[in-house]
């Protein structure tokens, strides 16, 4: 029999961040000066990352004490044609701390530049949702080890989340 | 003798008068498998019966609801939710109902966020019954099935009463609710609680001590805590090895801020483990339950919203905790009417590209138990 007494542990209040969002927003300006801030982001603090540091920013967002982002839970694929690139967007939070933020990642153009360097090895999670982005935005993400289509089909034309992606068979008429 | 001990592989190989080798082979697990409970199909690389290497291949069901979603309105957006996880519908309308909510600064009236936060366990509790009795199906034991739907098809009918409907119900709205709860509503998830109370004993002694469930779930599929906070493994799956996701605890909505329950982790992460999370949550849910049920207050079930609704221009993100973890929303809106982007970050997603961390080595059998208790539900994953 399982025993209720066993196996739930004392309960806890509602946990609540370490530091206020303010706090962590200034700590992450001052050791990550090259970050570009968003003030008006929403909830969570959100941060314009440069394509060409993200790996170091993520790998120093892990594994420092005083962040410890472990946990990616959410990651987006955005396509801005008038600006003309693709944009990813992180959300990441930390579960010692249980604090949030957002990363968001640029891509140079939409076409032969729409590239952005994996996370896939330090989020073991951004693997499939790389894939994902891949498949429906042609994102390409530099040293993924397995950047296939995920959800459509391998011969599949196009990348239908894109703004001007036209449906060769009209299911879909935005 | 050479007493060095060889590799199996080539001691095998020397035992056989000809000299022939074993060689790894590939076995297409789906898209048409009773226990993938659903189209996913798993190339699995075998040598012998142990599993070598385990690659999912999803999107068989692949609806572009996220790309519909960009045509819809959001009052339309929230009807498509019901068609991902079919198994949490009231969570997933609901999630998409607070974001909107918390865009436009609407405040919920307090009889909404009760009624909600009831259907939302009662969703919970449906969905654990119909895991439960699916579960031990898988692994051989029919009898489970009858008895958790038996006592499913009780919730399906309060649903069917107050909202219309047995599985999609669509009826969390924008502001609250479509419409009040029936005057029987009360009455019969009371009775519905009762009757539940005798009968969760009764799966306890169904099956948890079974010898031959307990030999097939102890020590299998064992996932560390690290792996599940790095794999993004949650709801029961990764409280089991002890990841603390509950999103009702971390970040409260509707009435769980209220409420006194407690959050179910375990340590150990095998597979029994998974299953113990799923049945001590189901005690957790009854009690959330009966503490909100005589006190639903009275008063206006909607709040006053535009029949068109256009968010503010801006990103906004909503977690909320369905049956199988967390379901994120984050909508992108450029101030029309339907979202620029909008991104359904569901948990089956997250949960089942860890199936090859967590059941190579294991045996194919073994496969199966390991994938009923992450208990994924396909068009969740597909969308």
């Amino acid at each position: 029999m399982i025993s209720r007494k066993d196996f739930c542990k004392p309960r806890f209040l509602h946990k609540t961040p370490s530091i206020s969002v303010e706090m962590l927003t200034e700590k992450i300006q001052e050791r990550f000066p090259t970050l570009e801030h968003l003030p008006e982001g929403g909830e969570y603090p959100q941060f314009i990352v440069p394509a060409e540091s993200l790996r170091e920013v993520a790998l120093a967002l892990r594994d420092e004490p005083d962040f410890a982002f472990d946990y990616l839970f959410c990651l987006t694929g955005v396509d801005w044609p008038e600006e003309g690139r693709l944009e990813v967007i992180y959300h990441l939070e930390s579960t010692t701390h249980n604090h949030q933020i957002v990363l968001r990642a640029r891509t140079a153009d939409r076409e032969e530049n729409a590239k952005l360097p994996t996370v896939s090895d330090i989020w073991p999670t951004a693997n499939a949702h790389e894939r994902e982005a891949y498949d429906l935005l042609g994102i390409v993400f530099e040293g993924h080890p397995d950047l296939r289509r995920l959800l459509l089909t391998d011969d599949w034309v196009g990348h239908p989340l894109r703004k001007d992606y036209e449906d060769p068979v009209n299911m879909i008429e935005l | 003798m050479n007493e060095k001990a060889l590799p199996l592989e080539e001691s095998e190989a020397a035992q056989q008068p000809t000299g022939l080798q074993t060689q790894e082979y590939f076995v297409n697990m789906g898209p048409q498998h009773p226990s993938t409970h659903g189209v996913l199909r798993l190339v699995l690389t075998i040598n012998g019966e142990t599993i070598v290497n385990i690659e999912p291949h999803i999107g068989y069901i692949h609806r572009s609801i996220e790309k519909m979603c960009e045509r819809d309105s959001y009052r339309q957006i929230v009807h498509l939710t019901d068609r991902m996880d079919y198994l949490s519908c009231h969570m997933n309308n609901e999630a998409v109902c607070l974001a909107v909510e918390k865009a436009l600064g609407i405040e919920v009236p307090e009889r909404a966020k009760v009624v909600r936060t009831i259907l939302s366990e009662l969703t919970r509790l449906a969905s654990h019954q119909l895991w439960w009795g699916v579960m031990g199906m898988d692994l051989g034991a029919i009898t489970t099935f009858l008895y958790g739907f038996r006592d499913r098809e009780m919730i399906n009918d309060i649903f069917e009463e107050t909202c219309g409907a047995r599985l999609t119900m669509n009826y969390i709205a924008p502001g609250g609710l479509m419409y009040d709860i029936h005057p029987n509503f009360q009455k019969r998830t009371k009775a519905f609680v009762e009757h539940f109370k005798k009968k969760l004993p009764e799966y306890d002694r169904l099956l948890s001590d079974n010898v031959i469930f307990r030999k097939r779930t102890e020590g299998i599929g064992i996932l560390s805590k690290e792996d599940a906070i790095a794999f993004g493994v949650t709801g029961p799956s990764g409280r089991a090895s002890g990841f603390s996701c509950d999103v009702r605890k971390k970040q409260p909505y509707s009435a769980y801020d209220r409420v006194d329950f407690k959050e179910i982790l375990m340590d150990a992460g095998d597979c029994f483990a998974r299953y113990k999370a799923r049945i001590l949550e189901m005690w957790e849910s009854l009690s959330i339950i009966e503490q909100l049920i005589d006190n639903i207050p009275e008063g206006d079930f909607v709040a006053d919203t535009r029949k068109v609704i256009k968010l503010p221009k801006g990103e906004f993100y909503q977690r909320v905790e369905t049956a199988r973890g967390e379901f994120g929303v984050h909508i992108i809106s450029d101030g029309k009417k339907s979202p620029y982007r909008l991104k359904f970050r569901s948990p089956g997603f997250s949960n089942l590209f860890v199936l090859n961390h967590i059941a190579r080595g294991a045996k194919i059998a073994d496969l199966v138990a390991i994938m009923s208790t992450l208990d994924l539900v396909m068009p969740d994953i597909d969308r």
